[in-house]
């Protein structure tokens, strides 16, 4: 028996999809500017590389004001944990249909591998492509205090650059594909809600109320399964408490036998 | 929170609006065929808002209505009218045919067609007689002309508004017989296109032969041949752009010239910003509006490119000079000046250039071959922090005229022949055929030394084109540079230009990168359809263990 959990915010996936249109734009229009393709005009790709990547730069400013603020952005600190298990999915487990080894939550949304990729994304390959781009718009001429001998070594930063993001969103489409079904990882990206079952659901409230403070909705689209998840959650309280009062009972065995 | 969220998404909406609004306002559209311009433009009035009524009716005047004697005799009354003007004249180079101007290495020297050479008709000193027909005096036949005597000054060259004003062939700037003096002075105003281009068209022997972008087809022309000067425009006149001070005209050519001053500049109309997008402003910093804007020259009619002065001489059974044309009806062979190529719609050649030039002087040694006649100094790297000229080295659309000319190979200097005289015997090559007597005679008359050797050597001279400038719509597109194939800036390799130019091995690591991408997708998902439970991945890393249907491993007991 599955579930739906609310997974990705009204935000996360506006910064998403808005994300994808502007960089398949940059590729495209920069790629026509190297003289690789032509699409548009060598005209309009610039005026639509430039545009666009205000746009994105304008998008990032947000991302990095809403992933501070949610502490969304400790999803991408590398872990080791389960490192190891999901290369083995990726190699194995997959073909088997075994399940993902790491289960997906509101702060850990992303497997070990997601977390390496998007971290060195978000740390190298977008600074670097902002910082060469900007650099590329603004300091190529002769302006008063900086000016750049040559536009050589930063445009072949920004063009190795585009070649690493333009593998990065072939493997990410085709990553699409290996969630619990073909399209559950796309319909979870445009919804928000993405389907598990029941046991990860536990697993989910009952380390959301251990970690307390910690926010999650675990909430249904229809009432039948809202009804579900309340019963969840009580069972999971009342795990929980009967943890707590085991643990200070231990707590009391302890102080007596201190006192002693 | 709620409400702070919801403003924070509005805002994010509202500043990618305005970003996706601004591709409206920066859209290029379709530049209309003629008529209006929506650009700015300065220091101009049009035509349509300019008051053309002259202050004074020269045909009024009593002393113009006297019948002259000869020239001297109305620039003599011109000047007791119009006092001073003959200082301004002759300080002018239209005048003096020289400038004082410094040459890199060479200091100071005094420069312009009085003793330069150039690889047309070479030069003209010891053939005054003829060249002189387009200076602006009468008399100048040889170095005994007084530059001194105003009356020698010719003001009806420039300022015959009549259109009969001619002057006579070999006869050292004098008009001919014909022309009625008295007409011509009493109608006589600012310079018209055809005072300028009877020397400025027909330099160098004929029309557009010199600069290519000045042709007499420019009088009454079409936008496509030159939009500032066509008659279905504005039809500006010469001096409209070339603004004159105290007869001091704005504006020079590198033939001639060397240091970066006095230049006439399109910006002093049309502003450092004239275009809709400030990108294309920005290629101005780099750029000059020249090499966008006259994609071509040569339009009308074709130009020389080639003169081989080395072949000619060639006269036919009779004895008789001969006359050669190509297939287009223009000059390819004159027994008189030799082999000649000639374009129409020619591609401008692209060079660097920060408005100083140097000059092959008559007195230096030829160090290269083909012998630089004047080279355009400039390079991607002068940014004009160190060189002189103070401004940065700009792209330059030029026309380089090559040639084959004589020199003396013994002392390795270029040779000054004298070609015109009127009578034979003389030792001009254009009426006795003999460049050794015609070698001697010239450097003679110069003063300097020949050999009794002459040869001929290839020359190479640039001529940074300026006129002839193309409608908005027919300018350069950016892929005509940015351009991996053969691209208009492919000679100039000294820098990166975007969309040419690309690292060999990052190209390659790049593409590797996204082949191997692509292949490993395909083999992953290969193997999740095809081999699906039993893929050899599996076997190579888990080995012999079984799995139930949920993917578990068997526990065995």
């Amino acid at each position: 028996m599955t579930t739906k959990v609310y997974l990705y915010k009204r935000f996360e996936r506006f910064w998403h999809w808005s994300q994808t249109l502007l960089i398949f734009t940059l590729v495209f229009t920069g790629f026509e500017i190297h003289g690789v393709s032509s699409f548009m005009g060598y005209e309009n790709a610039v005026i639509w590389h430039n545009n666009s990547a205000w746009a994105f730069i304008i998008l990032i400013i947000f991302a990095i004001f809403w992933h501070l603020t949610t502490d969304e952005w400790k999803n991408y600190i590398p872990t080791a944990r389960n490192f190891k298990a999901q290369v083995n999915y990726y190699l194995t487990g997959i073909f088997r249909h075994a399940p993902h080894p790491t289960r997906k939550r509101s702060l850990s949304k992303l497997n070990p591998l997601q977390r390496l990729v998007y971290f060195f994304l978000k740390i190298l390959l977008i600074p670097l492509m902002v910082v060469t781009g900007l650099l590329y718009m603004y300091f190529h001429y002769p302006v008063k205090g900086i000016e750049l001998d040559s536009l050589k070594y930063l445009a072949i930063l920004h063009t190795l650059g585009a070649y690493f993001l333009l593998s990065f969103i072939i493997i990410h489409l085709y990553l699409i594909t290996t969630g619990r079904t073909l399209t559950s990882n796309l319909k979870a990206m445009i919804t928000g809600w993405e389907e598990m079952d029941e046991e990860e659901i536990k697993e989910i409230v009952v380390e959301a109320v251990d970690g307390a403070g910690v926010k999650i909705k675990p909430v249904h689209e229809d009432k039948k399964s809202r009804e579900e998840v309340k019963e969840l959650l009580v069972d999971a309280l009342k795990e929980s408490e009967n943890k707590v009062k085991e643990e200070e009972m231990e707590g009391q065995k302890k102080l007596k036998h201190k006192k002693k | 929170m709620e409400i702070v969220r919801r403003l924070l998404i509005l805002g994010f909406v509202l500043a990618l609006s305005v970003i996706f609004f601004s591709f409206e306002e920066e859209e290029i559209e379709e530049v209309e065929p003629v008529v209006v311009k929506d650009f700015p433009i300065q220091n101009y009035v049009k035509k349509c808002d300019q008051n053309m009524i002259p202050s004074v009716d020269h045909s009024k005047f009593e002393a113009l209505k006297v019948p002259f004697e000869n020239a001297h005799q109305v620039t003599k009354t011109c000047l007791s009218c119009h006092t001073e003007r003959d200082k301004e004249v002759m300080a002018t180079s239209h005048w003096k045919w020289q400038r004082e101007e410094e040459l890199e290495g060479k200091g100071v020297v005094a420069l312009g067609k009085k003793n330069i050479l150039n690889n047309f008709c070479i030069g003209v000193s010891a053939s005054e007689g003829t060249c002189t027909r387009c200076h602006i005096g009468y008399g100048w036949a040889d170095k005994s002309f007084d530059f001194n005597e105003p009356t020698n000054i010719d003001c009806l060259v420039c300022h015959d508004n009549s259109g009969t004003y001619k002057k006579e062939k070999g006869a050292a700037g004098y008009p001919k017989e014909s022309v009625d003096l008295n007409y011509v002075a009493q109608n006589v105003g600012a310079p018209t296109k055809e005072n300028c281009g009877i020397c400025h068209f027909w330099g160098g022997g004929g029309n557009n032969v010199k600069h290519g972008d000045l042709d007499k087809a420019m009088l009454d022309c079409k936008p496509e041949i030159d939009v500032h000067m066509t008659t279905e425009g504005e039809d500006m006149s010469c001096v409209d752009c070339h603004v004159t001070e105290k007869h001091q005209m704005a504006g020079k050519v590198y033939a001639l010239s060397s240091e970066n001053k006095d230049r006439m500049e399109c910006e002093y109309c049309h502003t450092d910003a004239p275009h809709k997008q400030s990108i294309l402003d920005e290629h101005n910093i780099r750029i000059a509006c020249q090499t966008c804007h006259i994609p071509v020259y040569a339009k009308a009619n074709a130009t020389k490119m080639i003169w081989d002065w080395s072949t000619a001489g060639a006269l036919d059974e009779e004895g008789k000079t001969k006359i050669e044309h190509d297939a287009y009806g223009n000059h390819n062979y004159l027994s008189i000046k030799g082999n000649f190529v000639y374009d129409d719609n020619v591609i401008p050649e692209y060079f660097w250039f920060n408005g100083i030039a140097n000059h092959q002087l008559i007195t230096d040694k030829i160090d290269t071959i083909p012998v630089q006649m004047n080279t355009l100094d400039g390079s991607y790297r002068d940014k004009g922090l160190i060189q002189k000229s103070k401004q940065p080295s700009k792209i330059w659309p030029v026309k380089v005229h090559r040639g084959k000319q004589p020199y003396d190979p013994v002392n390795m200097t270029m040779i000054q022949p004298k070609l015109w005289d009127k009578e034979a015997g003389q030792g001009a090559y254009w009426v006795d055929f003999d460049w050794g007597v015609a070698s001697e005679k010239g450097m003679a008359y110069i003063d300097l030394p020949y050999s009794g050797e002459y040869d001929f050597v290839e020359t190479e001279m640039y001529w940074p084109l300026n006129h002839q400038v193309a409608p908005a719509n027919q300018s350069l597109k950016c892929i005509d540079c940015h351009s991996r194939k053969d691209g208009r800036l492919a000679g100039l390799t000294d820098f990166y230009l975007p969309g040419r130019d690309y690292s060999v091995p990052v190209e390659a690591a790049g593409i590797l990168f996204v082949l191997v991408s692509i292949f490993g997708i395909m083999l992953h998902a290969g193997c999740r359809i095809l081999y699906n439970k039993s893929c050899f991945f599996q076997k190579l890393i888990d080995g012999d263990k079984k799995y139930d249907d949920k993917g578990l491993p068997v526990q065995e007991v």
